[in-house]
């Protein structure tokens, strides 16, 4: 989208940088620049939840999806290369998604205060125990996580 | 002399990348899980968590970086040589650089992830 967009902006100049503005103004950069926000929110959420070696071969899909896009939509030519390159991104997804997606830091369910004593305290294995140990330790000073 | 120019701008894109990687990830780490933040203290309050987060600062300033080596290494090199070698080092390095400061457990399933996306993030790019 951005690509099209600046293709019907045109060339930007740097003694005319007012051009950029221009450019921000037509549709296509626009929802460009919305999708790629919405993008860096979603990879800042799935951030906050799993570790950074499982989200980002994770977001390499889009790679996939692209070369797929430029297939059975734009009716592109996808070598046999590229097809290999999709199964390798595809497999390594595969292989990463099968394992835990956060790692479980040695003291992780330890307290660290009072307040994660008392929260934490009810079942470590529960997603809600692990949840509120999280936050407590978050909002301790000091603490690394 | 060219190539020089080009892998060293490869180079700082991969280093930077990972860097911004690192720290964008640390400074979620800090602020928490998001669903639950916002369900408990609004959107609002998630926003001026992570943008207040130091960590986010210089992570997307990393990024901003790795944007600018990214410019610089194209009017080096070609696309087809700067796109795939930047994504693939990145990933591996990402992998090296979690283990190392975030303490992410990165056992032999996430290193053959690694590696298989790096390969076929390379083919795909190249």
């Amino acid at each position: 989208m951005l690509s099209h967009g600046m293709k019907q902006t045109g060339s930007i100049s740097l003694n005319h940088l007012q051009g950029v503005i221009y450019a921000v103004l037509n549709p296509w950069v626009a929802i460009g620049i919305l999708l790629l926000l919405a993008f860096f929110a979603t990879y800042m959420t799935a951030l906050s939840w799993a570790d950074l070696t499982y989200v980002l071969p994770a977001t390499s899909l889009g790679y996939v999806m692209l070369a797929l896009v430029a297939r059975f939509v734009l009716h592109e030519h996808v070598s046999p290369l590229r097809w290999l390159g999709i199964a390798l991104i595809t497999g390594g997804v595969g292989f990463v998604a099968g394992g835990p997606e956060l790692t479980k830091h040695p003291h992780a369910n330890e307290p660290t205060n009072k307040t994660c004593a008392v929260t934490a305290s009810p079942p470590f294995g529960s997603a809600q125990g692990k949840l509120l140990a999280k936050d407590a330790r978050n909002g301790a000073p000091g603490v690394e996580v | 002399m060219k190539s020089i120019y080009t892998w060293s701008a490869i180079l700082a894109i991969v280093f930077a990348s990972v860097i911004g990687d690192v720290l964008l990830a640390r400074a979620m780490k800090q602020v928490g899980d998001v669903g639950a933040l916002w369900r408990r203290a609004g959107l609002g309050i998630v926003i001026g968590r992570t943008l207040g987060n130091p960590n986010f600062l210089f992570g997307v300033t990393a990024m901003a970086v790795a944007f600018f080596s990214l410019l610089f290494a194209l009017s080096w090199g070609d696309v087809s040589l700067v796109a795939p070698a930047a994504a693939s080092l990145t990933f591996i390095g990402n992998a090296v650089a979690a283990k190392i400061f975030l303490h992410e457990r990165v056992d032999q399933r996430r290193w053959i992830a690694a590696g298989l996306v790096a390969a076929g993030v390379a083919l795909l790019a190249g």
